[in-house]
């Protein structure tokens, strides 16, 4: 029976590719801008992401998200390299600081301050230069996007010079970051020399990067360091969250795109809706004459399901991939960041879903009081 | 309650009433229609339109619920079974054939001939050679893979009469099925009705307006205004074979 309502379902083209249209239109709204929205919160977390190696975040206790810096006292450092079970702790510094270029113009960028023997948080992909350089005085690496808004359509000049704080900074290298939030420029240099670049305060210390020693889970040692050294420890993922968490709570980003996801869904059921229901009114004789020839309401209940499910499959599929290849597409524009993990495939499959069953639901009590003795009218 | 016909008759009608509508635009269709109709015979329901035929055709097929009287079919009480069982009651007794066909438009031929089986839970790879083998005697054995679309109306309808006898029913309802045909295919499709599906244990029943085809009837019974006003008993001649006018 299910090969029959699949053979009913593809038998009239135009009207099959008019529904599964719906349900890929449907499909590829909720994706993309879920995906858009996922990027956007990317962003957001995008300079926790790009430190690789640390399992523990120490701040100090009324940091709220990543870009909300609270400086530290230096000594903070030591007290953590002293809790049990951290197998080495290094400084991070995070600033916003004024760079002035070469015409005398100023542009603020992102300072981040490496530990001076580790350089743990430093770029892992360098186009030019290497992380090495940053060894020599007064020496900075600068991210690839950040320098080209700097200075558009010209090549990378080692040695470029810009002032922050009334300090010489030579550029030597070029490194890919992910775009941050802010879509500043980002400038990697030694922690040492970071606390010059940086507007004079007493205490400048912003984050203490700490893994835990083999055999011990982050969360632990995050959990064991707060109550120790009485500062806010986070693993790497539960900052990602409270980041994130701050960004929905205080933002508008998940109302707008919200509003935009159920506007797609409502559209989707729409058009998907009503095409299907049209598909099914239209094919009433035949079920009736199904029903006449002794086809009971259940399984003409499994041949619409089967139905739905087929055109939300095929939707689903096409609506998801022409998203995904709106993202591929759109790559290269730094403006748009578009992000698809799983959680957005899932949530457009259950939308998708959710819609097909509405349609059918909406047109199955059509085909359920349908008459059998419906096929004896001609 | 005893049986008050003979055990020979398949089908017993009494009383039967039927009302489409309520109140002041109440369609009285049938107003108590008496009929018994023995184990193979082919009876053909006649009048005019409007006069109930397809009516008591469907209540006959378990389509349609009466609005009183009783149903007695293949010693089924009608009436008192559960809707489930009558879907159940259908699948597996009764054949049709209609005036439009009614042919699935997605489904071939052989398909098409098929769906009774596949209803009744047989696999494809069984019911379609067995629906093959039916349409090849009724002629269309070059045709099993064509779309209804491809297809004339005699052979559409010789399609139908496939599917109404593949699963060998024991109660063929034929509404007007040559009416939408032009004389020649009206009459093979007639007598494709009467040489195939007669057989001792059925019983076919043919509601028509053309009376070229009465001489296939075992006895034809005419209505008028939701009654039976006359059974006339007819000789039928040679299976499969045209009768003579006489
Ligand atoms: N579903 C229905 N709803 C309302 N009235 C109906 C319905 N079906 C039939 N009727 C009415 O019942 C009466 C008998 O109809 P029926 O279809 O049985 O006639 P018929 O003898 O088959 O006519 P025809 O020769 O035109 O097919 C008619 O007056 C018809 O209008
Ligand atoms: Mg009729």
């Amino acid at each position: 029976m299910l090969w029959i309502a699949w053979k009913m379902l593809i038998g009239n083209r135009a009207k099959y590719l008019g529904i599964v249209f719906g349900v890929a239109f449907a499909a590829l709204l909720i994706a993309q801008q879920s995906s858009i929205f996922c990027g956007l919160m990317a962003l957001t977390v995008s300079q926790i992401l790009d430190v690789e190696g640390a399992g523990v975040w120490v701040m100090d206790p009324k940091v709220k998200y990543v870009d909300d810096v609270k400086p530290m006292a230096d000594t903070h450092l030591y007290r953590v390299r002293g809790v049990p079970g951290v197998d080495w702790a290094v400084r991070l510094y995070k600033g916003i600081a004024r760079a002035r270029l070469e015409g005398g113009s100023y542009e603020q960028v992102i300072l981040l301050g490496l530990d001076d023997a580790t350089f743990i948080g430093a770029p892992l992909n360098m186009i030019e230069g290497s992380i090495d350089d940053l060894r020599a005085p007064d020496a900075v690496i600068m991210d690839i996007v950040g320098y080209r808004k700097l200075w558009p359509d010209e090549p990378f000049q080692r040695g470029r010079i810009i002032e922050m704080n009334d300090r010489r900074a030579v550029i030597v290298g070029l490194a890919k970051a992910r775009k941050t939030f802010q879509s500043f420029a980002v400038v990697y240099t030694r922690y040492s020399q970071a606390i010059r670049f940086a507007p004079p305060e007493r205490k400048v210390l912003s984050f203490v990067l700490a893994e835990p020693a083999p055999g011990v889970a982050a969360a632990e040692l995050a959990g064991r360091i707060s109550a120790q050294t009485g500062l806010q420890a986070l693993s790497r993922d539960d900052f990602l969250a409270k980041t994130i968490r701050y960004y929905l709570r205080n933002t508008g980003i998940p109302i707008n795109f919200g509003i935009t996801v159920g506007l797609g869904f409502l559209v989707g059921t729409a058009i998907a809706g009503q095409t299907f229901y049209l598909f099914i009114v239209e094919n009433l004789r035949q079920f009736g004459a199904l029903k006449a020839m002794g086809t009971g309401n259940g399984t003409i209940l499994l041949m619409v399901l089967a139905q739905a499910l087929h055109v939300g499959l095929v939707g689903l599929g096409v609506g998801v991939g022409l998203a995904a290849l709106f993202g591929w597409s759109t790559r290269s524009f730094s403006k748009l960041s578009f992000y698809m993990p799983w959680q957005v495939l899932v949530i457009t499959g259950v939308a998708v879903f959710l819609i097909v069953l509405l349609a059918s639901l909406l047109s199955i009590r059509r085909v359920f009081i349908v008459d059998p003795a419906i096929v004896f009218r001609g | 309650m005893p049986p008050t016909v003979p055990q020979s008759s398949a089908v017993q009608v009494r009383g039967v009433t039927r009302d489409f509508g309520s109140g002041d635009a109440v369609t009285r269709a049938l107003r108590g229609v008496n009929l018994d109709i023995p184990h193979g015979e082919l009876l053909m329901l006649v009048g005019p339109s409007g006069c109930g035929k397809t009516t008591l055709v469907s209540i006959i097929a378990g389509t349609l619920q009466p609005t009183g009287g009783e149903v007695q079919v293949l010693g089924h009480d009608l009436g008192a079974m559960s809707p489930a069982a009558r879907v159940r009651f259908r699948r597996s007794n009764v054949g049709f054939i209609f005036q439009s066909y009614n042919l699935l438009p997605a489904l071939t031929a052989v398909e098409n001939a098929a769906v009774p089986l596949i209803i009744a839970g047989w696999s494809r790879a069984r019911a379609l050679p067995k629906a093959a083998a039916l349409l090849d005697r009724l002629g269309l054995g070059g045709r099993l893979t064509n779309l209804p679309s491809e297809l004339s109306g005699g052979q559409q309808q010789r399609v139908a009469i496939a599917r109404a006898l593949v699963h060998q029913p024991r109660l063929l309802i034929c509404d007007e099925p040559t009416s939408a045909l032009d004389a020649e295919n009206g009459r093979i499709t007639m007598e494709l009705i009467a040489g195939l599906a007669v057989r001792p244990d059925r019983v076919v029943i043919v509601v028509t307006h053309d009376q070229r085809v009465y001489p296939y009837a075992d006895r034809i019974a005419t209505m008028e205004d939701g009654q039976i006003v006359s059974i006339e008993a007819r000789r039928r001649g040679a299976i499969g074979a045209p009768p003579h006018h006489t």
